[in-house]
């Protein structure tokens, strides 16, 4: 693999970067929002 | 139609979609782990030297935002020809997730613009209807969350959604139709180098598998959120 981009570093791993980020936070937002949704049914279903 | 009918009932998705969602999110992860392995080990082009690794993380999020905007333009004809619950569901569910892409998609060819074109910005065809569909996107949400009935607001933002749906082949064959700065199709023409062709099919298919296992992941948390509030209204009466 190589990791070496010469000057267009500058451009490549801040576009990366930008890319994990969201793709991550989009992914984190879901499992947590669906984590919730799930608990809080089961807590109204006890009752 | 009538497959899709029987699964765009909920309880119908909910059982379908807990046997797809594991299957979709490996795959996705996988997808994602070899495009990017074979990405890094391309040897630069000729013309555009290593910044043609970017062509792994734009064309992707472009190709999921359009697929994310599809999604929701056929689930606004469901919605308005059958009147199906689920698919003002469905259609919600996708348009958080194609306003990222969408994002996504509009920073990575800004990022690839400078360096290449010399700009990170220039108000042609492909660029502005792309930055149109950021705006649909936007659009779509806010009336979602405007309208307080939601009968009244999954009509208007359906109508919006169609009426949107122009921007799509407009965004597809603008590099055709107008001059611009932005290259033509490369994939379909073969004008591609095969050697960057399979690390940016196994990314577009892992872009597209991610965005099917989140709005999946979405809808079964908006049909059990509703669940609940039926609940909550139920105990309170």
């Amino acid at each position: 693999m190589n990791f070496d981009l010469g000057p267009y570093g500058v451009y490549i791993w801040p576009a990366y970067g930008v890319s994990a980020v969201a793709l991550i936070g989009i992914t984190l937002w879901s499992v947590i929002g669906w984590t919730k949704a799930r608990a809080a049914l089961a807590k109204l279903e006890q009752k | 139609m009538n497959w899709l009918f029987r699964y765009a009932n909920p309880h119908n998705f909910m059982r379908l979609s807990n046997v797809l969602l594991p299957i979709t999110a490996v795959a996705t992860a996988l997808c994602l782990g070899v495009g990017l392995y074979l990405g890094f080990t391309v040897p630069p082009d000729y013309q555009q030297g290593s910044t043609v690794l970017l062509l792994f993380i734009h064309v992707p999020a472009d190709v999921a935002a359009e697929a994310a905007y599809g999604a929701i333009a056929i689930c606004s004809l469901l919605s308005l020809v059958w009147r199906h619950p689920l698919s003002d569901i469905a259609g919600r569910a996708a348009a958080p997730f194609g306003a990222v892409f969408t994002a996504l998609g509009l920073i990575t060819g800004a990022l690839w613009g400078k360096p290449m074109w010399g700009t990170y910005w220039v108000w042609d065809a492909r660029l502005t209807s792309f930055l149109l569909l950021l705006f649909l996107f936007f659009g779509y949400m806010a009336l979602w969350n405007a309208i307080e009935d939601e009968v009244r607001a999954a009509r208007a933002a359906a109508i919006l959604a169609l009426v949107g749906v122009v921007n799509i082949p407009i965004i597809k064959f603008s590099v055709d139709w107008w001059s611009t700065l932005h290259q033509g199709e490369s994939i379909v023409s073969g004008k591609i180098a095969p050697v960057y062709l399979a690390p940016l099919l196994i990314m577009m298919l892992g872009y597209i598998l991610l965005f099917v296992s989140l709005w999946m992941l979405r809808i079964r948390t908006v049909i059990l959120e509703r669940r609940a509030r039926t609940l909550m209204q139920r105990s309170a009466a």
